[in-house]
């Protein structure tokens, strides 16, 4: 009996311990009474310049803390003038940039001319392991100072030139009409002199000129932003400030928005999206994001580039029921792709739907018809190679698997193949190792349909994984690159888009919608075209 | 005695050579981490062949491994490719998951021996086997499940705590961690000590105190625990350096950054230094560990001498 | 103690044959007295082996005689087993109580409920799980028990040699097992897997009993550290006996509890283990089908479709429960300061 009772005291200690967690835990985030909010964040994989961030979460500070030549429009994704008061080119070639009067970083010193072409210099510089770099290759002297091979020659590029405090001219290597349409993107930012002088003491406490200023910086767990009064913008923070609290996991921060421990989720994990309606109600947001979800293939294995490959290609896209993926695994927050762009580019901007048209619908007799035509699955069976560690691929690398195999009526024609780590998986893709389709996701640098093809189907592109290659492509892109007339321009893409559909370089799946939950204190919570909350428009209280 | 810890002092080196070559490799062989590191685009390569050069990644393993051991001994543990000092990523992460563990070692000596007291004093009882039932549960349900299920329950639902924990990481919200993280082991030590119980309770030294008139609570922590104790007190022993590098799927769930985290963290990323820095300290909390379980050896079973 | 064996008669007899299994069967000594092996008899056998030695049983007031009459009688024994041979025939014929197949699955179905014919519901991926439970036993079984056996026998003999003859073997074989349980699982799990391509059991097994057994191997060393000390032992070196024959027949069988209480447990967490590989991404490949593979699949659905998530647990537990009953059971059969 003693021993029971021992027993019965331990129990009690325990329970007695969880309910003064209770007593002491809890609680909103916001004791001081400032319009103050937080926000769900990861740890930024690189150093946070701006040329060397290349994933969305670091790219949402640098959105909070700096602002470009161009800006592009949270709703329509159109680039506008920010810091640019004018951008002129007689022949796409050659650009003068008018800077704004009245710009300045937040510690007090001038936005000029300098301030850019130094960040740029900077940026595209060999010796700054910038990863970004390749943003300014169009620029005239790239290969001086990032050659492929060997020391750099030159610190500067010589196709930037300082005019005066207001005014600098570029010189690009080839005709690039929407070169101006670039410029929002992160990588283009001015910098201010602490920057250079004081390298270590920036990155502690990155210092910009956009509405927000940092605080305080934690590295790894969180990042204080507060809202900077004197921002001479038009978009200044419309809440007194933004703390980013670094997540490990998606589900925690999910949860934590449900306790009122965290007030906007930018993530909502798969898993919960079921219960998002119940949880939130009206709380939630699901748009479209400049994201697409590909299966890209091998072609520079021979199994994958014989004569009747694009029907086996064709005929794999046909047996993917994505209406039903999308709705079943995804709730919705996902879109059958019908085209290898992207819906926020708008028809005017590119994006054309239905550009795929039936190679994009399920149809099981259809596809078993085409793959057996095409000579049958390269061994009887595919592969589709995913990374396991981070989103949740392994749930729809499944439920494709299962539509194939049930349109196929075959259990064993398609199985998952998991990576243990995306650099591994990246390795094997990069470096040509991978004998079967795999996952290829693309988030957009910017909304232009350029982007959603050059990079991933021109001749040894640097996202060209698959490493297809057609010379028809390759002209169009080209001669839709040099055409001056945005029209114009946009109907030559869509036209080597098409030589990509008849190809089947790549199965679309679908389009990616950014999602996001907010707390009961928010209000005016919007997304950007690049899945990034648009923070200075978010009202507290 | 003394000349027994100088001696497994000394001992420590070549383990500690050994246990870092062992992990530097490994980490080598899972291949080029610098393919990570431009997201779904290649790496424009000219800066893959700088990024390779500025972590030495360009020289032989051989050389990478002397100039690491090289740096370590003189306290520099390398940087992070987010460009953090591996030392600063320690001071932060290791106090974190020191309480932790200290919670979850709390919780596996109390309950967990007190269970296996009760239990291994009153076999076939029904608490005996409410208690194994419970001890099933615990093991058939994966921890993040628990985790996940309590998380849930008590941070959400019934809004006892928070289900995460803040960036300071105080004691108080680190119990419910502390217990999803010991639940494992504490079916463990219920076991161990039941059996261990179970077995002592008949020998003859206990008869004899018994048959002395003590008093049954001290007959039971004076004579049949102590003696008991020596399995439990093992594991427990290894379980220390287990709970601290193997948190991982807690720290995850409740948002701990300690060092599961940061391993986990630097695994993925297949950052050397993060790695073998971490796994290093480990090694060397896992040999004091069972330094001390051997000491204790001697202190709970007066037969076992060092000399 | 009426139930007491002989003493005297085989005290030395039976030579003290190889094999880390007499570790187990050693486990019939008592205290004082090494058991009245019976010629050729069951040394070879371990605990789970006591069932089939019901030949001995033949022979009056052997103790194994006595064992297996006890545990014939103990409800605990009959119920684990009966469990066991459940999963064993089901793991080889999965087909005869499940008509479908595991990998057929409708996405239309996703997380629903029981249906006529599919009693236990459907999974996230709309496959059915009472087919994916039953297909998941062999797997699931085979990884447990294997890993298990593997992790017991490779832990208790390096423990046992490092316990029983202390000094340089002690340090040297326990410095080996403080590298080895340095070594993270998620580090070693994506190192020496993720060069694996075969998507059969044995490349996780071997993974679990590399970086297992070190678990074993401490408790191992510690009991017998404790058991070295013991008059009886002492007794039987006065005697002139071998280094061998104490460690097998006067050590080992008072050491092993600890061993067996761990190993029972350790099978389920090793079944458990192999979700988390898998969730990993380099464990079982698809289109493995394991309960492992299924918890970690349903976990995240816990608030939308608990079914699926309990099913598989379920049949888990009741594997681990089979197990540690059985151990449980068999350890006090053959022990006598227990009658």
């Amino acid at each position: 009996m003693r021993g029971a009772t021992h027993a019965g005291r331990a129990a009690c200690a325990v329970v007695v311990a969880l309910a003064a967690t209770a007593c002491g835990g809890g609680g909103g985030s916001t004791a001081d009474g400032a319009a103050v909010f937080s926000s769900s964040w990861t740890d930024p994989q690189n150093p946070l310049e701006p040329a060397n961030t290349n994933e969305v979460q670091g790219g949402k500070v640098l959105s909070m803390i700096f602002r470009g030549l161009k800006q592009y429009d949270p709703k329509t994704g159109e680039a506008k003038d920010m810091l640019a008061e004018r951008i002129e080119t007689p022949d796409s070639q050659n650009y003068t940039v008018t800077l704004k009067k009245g710009w300045t970083f937040s510690d007090g010193e001038k936005v000029t001319a300098r301030s850019f072409v130094d960040a740029w210099n900077y940026g595209a510089s060999l010796r700054n392991n910038q990863k970004n770099a390749y943003f300014f290759s169009y620029i005239q002297g790239y290969d001086k100072v990032h050659p492929a091979k060997g020391e750099q020659s030159a610190e500067t590029m010589s196709g930037l030139k300082v005019v005066d405090d207001r005014t600098f001219t570029v010189r690009l290597t080839q005709k690039f009409s929407s070169f101006p349409d670039t410029l929002g993107y992160n990588a283009f930012v001015p910098l201010p002199r602490a920057f250079f002088d004081d390298h270590a003491g920036w990155l502690a406490k990155p210092v910009g000129n956009g509405p927000y200023a940092v605080d305080a910086y934690t590295k790894g767990s969180e990042m204080r932003l507060t809202r900077w009064g004197a921002y001479p913008g038009e978009d200044a923070a419309r809440n007194d400030g933004v703390t980013l609290k670094v997540y490990t996991d998606n589900n925690t921060a999910y949860t934590d928005l449900m306790a009122g421990n965290l007030d906007l989720v930018d993530d909502v994990p798969a898993q919960q999206l079921g219960n998002v309606r119940g949880d939130l109600g009206d709380r939630y947001l699901n748009t479209p994001a400049g994201i697409i979800q590909t299966l890209a293939f091998p072609h520079y294995d021979k199994d994958w580039n014989k004569p009747g490959s694009a029907k086996v290609r064709k005929g794999l896209s046909r047996a993917i029921d994505r209406e039903q993926i999308t709705r079943t695994i995804f709730q919705g927050t996902r879109t059958p792709a019908t085209d290898w762009t992207s819906p926020v580019l708008g028809a005017q901007g590119g994006y054309k739907k239905g550009l795929c048209g039936q190679w994009c619908e399920y149809d099981a007799a259809a596809a078993k018809k085409l793959i057996k035509e095409g000579g049958g699955l390269p061994g009887g069976q595919v592969k589709i190679t995913y990374n396991a560690d981070t989103g949740s691929h392994k749930l729809w690398v499944d439920a494709v698997c299962n539509s194939i195999n049930n349109a196929l009526d075959d259990d064993r024609a398609c199985v998952g193949n998991p990576i243990g780590t995306f650099a591994d998986f990246r390795s094997k893709s990069t470096t040509q190792k991978l004998s079967g389709p795999f996952r290829a996701g693309w988030q957009m640098d910017y909304p232009l349909p350029q982007n959603f093809l050059q990079p991933l189907y021109y001749t040894n592109a640097s996202s060209n994984d698959g490493k297809w290659s057609n010379q028809e492509f390759d002209k169009l892109v080209d001669r839709a690159n040099a055409e001056t007339d945005v029209a114009k321009a946009v109907e030559t893409f869509q036209r080597a888009e098409e030589v990509v559909r008849d190809n089947m370089a790549a199965i679309p799946l679908w389009y990616q919608n950014g999602s996001a939950g907010w707390s009961e204190r928010l209000s005016n919570v919007a997304l950007n075209p690049f899945s990034v909350p648009v923070y200075d428009q978010i009202k507290v209280g | 005695m003394g000349q027994y810890v100088v001696r497994r002092l000394l001992q420590m080196v070549p383990v500690f050579i050994g246990a870092t070559l062992l992990i530097f490799l490994m980490v080598n062989v899972m291949g080029d981490p610098v393919a990570g590191l431009c997201g779904d685009r290649q790496c424009d390569p000219a800066t893959a062949a700088q990024l390779r050069k500025e972590f030495g990644l360009d020289k032989p393993v051989w050389q990478q491994y002397l100039t690491y051991m090289g740096n370590v001994f003189t306290g520099d543990f390398g940087t992070a490719f987010n460009g953090q000092e591996v030392t600063e990523l320690m001071s932060t992460a290791f106090p974190v998951t020191m309480r932790l563990t200290i919670v979850a070692i709390v919780f596996e000596v109390v309950i967990g021996i007190t269970l296996g007291v009760v239990t291994g004093l009153r076999r076939g009882h029904p608490v005996d086997s409410g208690v194994l039932l419970l001890t099933l549960v615990v093991i058939s349900v994966p921890t993040f499940v628990t985790g996940l299920l309590l998380q849930l329950l008590l941070g959400v639902e019934w809004g006892w705590i928070r289900p995460s924990v803040s960036t300071a990481a105080p004691f108080d919200e680190l119990l419910l961690p502390g217990l999803v993280l010991a639940t494992v082991s504490l079916a463990y030590v219920t076991r161990l000590t039941r059996t261990s119980i179970a077995e002592n309770r008949r020998s003859d030294y206990v008869r004899t105190a018994i048959a002395k008139g003590l008093p049954r609570h001290r007959v039971v922590t004076r004579h049949l625990l102590r003696n008991s104790l020596i399995p439990v007190v093992t594991f427990i022993g290894a379980d220390i350096g287990f709970l601290m590098g193997g948190a991982i799927v807690t720290e995850r769930i409740f948002n701990i950054h300690g060092v599961g985290y940061q391993l986990y963290q630097g695994i993925l990323r297949q950052n050397t230094q993060t790695v073998v820095g971490f796994v290093t300290v480990l090694v060397l909390v896992f040999l004091l560990c069972n330094l001390v379980v051997d000491l204790l050896y001697a202190v709970l079973d007066p037969r076992i001498r060092y000399a | 103690m009426p139930d007491q064996p002989f003493p005297s008669e085989g005290a030395i007899a039976g030579s003290g044959a190889g094999g880390a299994m007499n570790l187990a069967a050693g486990e019939a000594a008592t205290l004082d007295r090494p058991p009245s092996g019976l010629p050729g008899g069951p040394e070879s056998t371990g605990p789970e082996g006591a069932a089939p030695s019901a030949a001995s049983a033949e022979r009056p007031r052997s103790l194994w005689s006595d064992a297996w009459r006890d545990l014939r009688r103990n409800p605990v024994f009959v119920v684990s087993a009966l469990i066991i041979l459940f999963l064993l025939f089901i793991s080889l014929w999965p087909s005869a109580i499940a008509s479908g197949s595991p990998l057929k699955c409708d996405l239309a179905k996703a997380q629903q409920g029981s249906a006529p014919g599919h009693p236990f519901g459907y999974d996230g991926q709309g496959c059915d799980v009472y087919t994916r439970t039953v297909y998941g036993a062999r797997t699931s079984v085979m990884v447990g028990v294997c890993a298990t056996l593997g992790v017991a026998v490779l832990g208790s003999v390096l423990g046992a040699l490092a316990g029983f003859f202390g000094g340089l073997w002690d340090s040297f074989l326990s410095r080996i097992t403080d590298i080895f349980f340095a070594i993270p699982v998620v580090l070693g799990g994506l190192v020496l897997l993720s060069v694996v391509t075969s998507n059969s059991v044995w490349p996780v097994i071997g993974f679990i009993v590399l970086l297992g057994w070190p678990q074993i191997s401490r408790i191992a060393r510690g009991a017998v550290i404790t058991a070295r000390q013991n008059d009886y032992v002492q007794a039987a070196r006065a005697l002139g006996a071998s280094n061998s024959r104490v460690l097998l027949r006067h050590i080992a069988p008072n050491a092993v509890a600890p061993v067996i209480v761990v190993a029972t447990i350790a099978l389920g967490t090793y079944i458990a283990l192999e979700a988390t590989l898998s969730y990993l991404g380099v464990g079982l490949k698809p289109p493995s089908v394991s309960w492992g593979i299924d918890i970690s699949a349903a976990s995240p659905y816990i608030r939308n479709a608990p079914h699926a998530l309990l099913w598989p647990s379920g049949a888990l537990a009741l594997t681990v429960l089979a197990f540690i009953m059985l151990g449980d059971a068999v350890r006090d059969a053959l022990d006598p300061k227990l009658r």
